[in-house]
């Protein structure tokens, strides 16, 4: 089982001398093999909420457990897609995305198969031997991308992880986030400033308040998405043009309005 | 226009230093010929020029100045690489393993102001008149800026690449060498560069006491019979194999810059 629990989770960072509350009383479970996406105003500390399941980055008080253990470090049964992707500008595509399998000790012929067939799975082909600087940023989110997925690993953390693409790559990659999340699904906590992306994607879409962060609601999409069959259109536009989706995504869009600063437009 | 200006400045630059060293070698051979100094202690340029061609062709103190130098490289070589391989793969173990830092760091400190000439006495009763000497002399000029500046490397290395490391399930000694390694290679080489040179600058303190051949050798046997023109000689060798090293070094740094291909 490996759920993400976030419990009466606050988070204060100290700056030149003075306290920021970043996150206050955050409680939160994200399920076995559910998806959650979070939404929020800039800096109402989403990225926090993400690092601390990672563990990159603590409570100051509160706890974080994933799977039952309390967060401590990282661990092979999370991988992360940055928000900024932190590719290793020395190895080339290929060694980037094969580094993790690497670490865990898989043997040579299984890591050629699994990077080969990631590489193809996001259009990453011809492109093995590139180094990062030498790929658009978009396709350098895709190799990081690729070296998450490749470790197949129970929870996944993604950090505005399609931020750097164009539209129509998006589009893709969402689609194909939707395939694998519904065929082989995972735990996962996904940030975006989407909210469309948030609703198509995830079982339940978690709004937060600007800082310091709390939950402001969470909404139930998985239910909506059953009753209405989501599943059963193959591409995004066809479920975004959904009156159950327009609906969902509206009222989001309307709590997220009330979290602007007043001076924030 | 803009091309145009750099190089009118370059060449005015070149013309500057060339003016440089004929007013001094004029300055030096007015001197020598003045009578002001004995000519014993001061030759003119034309005579240790002299000197150098004949310390080239003919044996003195048992080797040409080939030889000479040969064998003070080969000291060389063991020294400054032992204390590139030692203080490079040190300071990055030290940039990220926090126990070692603090074993290494006081301990260091203290002793990396210990110059390497006050290491002869040391090295010549540890080691005689074998290579141990000289190694160990050399060693200490050149291993401080190996491990300073590996270990600055590492711990300069953009924190994100360190967490992607951690969550890619990297050990400890793995991300020293495939992340702080790699990373810090800049750094690493422009340190090495320094190494290189204070190692060289060390040589002749090592030869002082324990060799019996070498660049430093020849001088204090040229010191010996007085033949100043001999000791400006292996002056002169030291100070062309210095630059030497200094341009190999710099090929290599503008190498790795271009290779890496971010223009740093
Ligand atoms: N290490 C740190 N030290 C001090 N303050 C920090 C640190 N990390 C984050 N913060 C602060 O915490 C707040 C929340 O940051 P966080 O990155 O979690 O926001 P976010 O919701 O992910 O924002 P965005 O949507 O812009 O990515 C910010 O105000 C930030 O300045
Ligand atoms: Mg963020």
């Amino acid at each position: 089982m490996s759920n993400i629990v976030f419990d009466a989770v606050t988070r204060v960072f100290r700056r030149d001398g003075k306290d920021f509350p970043t996150l206050d009383g955050i409680s939160l479970e994200v399920r076995d093999r559910e998806f959650v996406a979070i939404v929020g105003p800039s800096g109402c500390g989403k990225t926090t909420c993400l690092r601390m399941a990672a563990g990159l980055e603590f409570p100051t008080s509160g706890r974080v457990s994933v799977g039952g253990k309390e967060v401590t470090e990282p661990g092979p049964d999370r991988a992360v897609v940055f928000q900024q992707f932190a590719l290793f500008p020395w190895k080339t595509v290929w060694d980037n995305i094969d580094f993790g399998l690497r670490n865990k000790g898989v043997l040579e012929a299984e890591r050629r198969r699994r990077v080969g067939d990631i590489i193809t799975l996001m259009g990453l082909e011809g492109y093995e031997s590139a180094f990062p600087h030498q790929l658009s940023g978009g396709m350098q989110q895709r190799v990081a991308i690729a070296r998450a997925y490749v470790l197949d690993p129970d929870v996944l953390l993604m950090d505005e992880p399609f931020g750097a693409l164009d539209a129509q790559t998006r589009t893709v990659m969402q689609e194909e986030l939707v395939r694998l999340a519904r065929k082989n699904p995972r735990t996962v906590l996904f940030i975006t400033h989407a909210v469309e992306e948030a609703v198509y994607l995830s079982d339940r879409v978690v709004v937060m308040s600007r800082r310091p962060g709390t939950i402001r609601e969470v909404i139930d999409v998985a239910s909506v998405r059953q009753s209405e069959n989501w599943d059963r259109l193959e591409r995004i536009e066809e479920v975004m043009d959904q009156d159950s989706f327009v609906h969902l995504r509206t009222r989001i869009w309307k709590l997220l309005r009330e979290q602007q600063a007043p001076n924030d437009h | 226009m803009a091309t145009l200006t750099t190089r009118t400045t370059t060449s005015g630059l070149i013309a500057l230093g060339l003016a440089g060293a004929v007013a001094f070698l004029a300055l030096w051979t007015l001197l020598a010929l003045s009578g002001v100094v004995q000519k014993q202690f001061l030759p003119t340029p034309l005579g240790v020029l002299q000197r150098f061609v004949e310390l080239t062709q003919s044996p003195f103190v048992g080797h040409t100045l080939q030889q000479h130098l040969l064998s003070s490289l080969g000291r060389f070589g063991m020294g400054f690489g032992l204390a590139a391989v030692i203080g490079v793969s040190l300071g990055l173990a030290m940039g990220w393993f926090r126990w070692l830092d603090e074993i290494v760091t006081p301990f260091f400190d203290a002793v990396r102001f210990i110059a390497p000439i006050a290491w002869v006495p040391f090295a010549a009763l540890w080691f005689g008149t074998g290579i141990g000497g000289p190694t160990l002399i050399i060693f200490a000029g050149a291993f401080p800026p190996a491990l300073i500046n590996a270990y600055r490397g590492a711990k300069f290395v953009d924190v994100r690449l360190l967490e992607a490391a951690r969550m890619l399930g990297t050990p400890g000694w793995k991300i020293v060498t495939h992340v702080l390694l790699p990373a810090s290679v800049p750094s690493i080489v422009a340190g090495l560069r320094i190494s290189a040179g204070l190692g060289w600058q060390s040589l002749v303190g090592a030869e002082l006491i324990v060799a019996s051949s070498g660049i430093g050798y020849l001088m204090v046997k040229g010191q010996a019979s007085i033949s100043t023109a001999t000791v400006m000689a292996g002056m002169v060798a030291i100070g062309l194999v210095g630059v030497l090293i200094d341009v190999i070094l710099r090929r290599v740094e503008a190498g790795i810059h271009r290779r890496r291909g971010r223009g740093e």
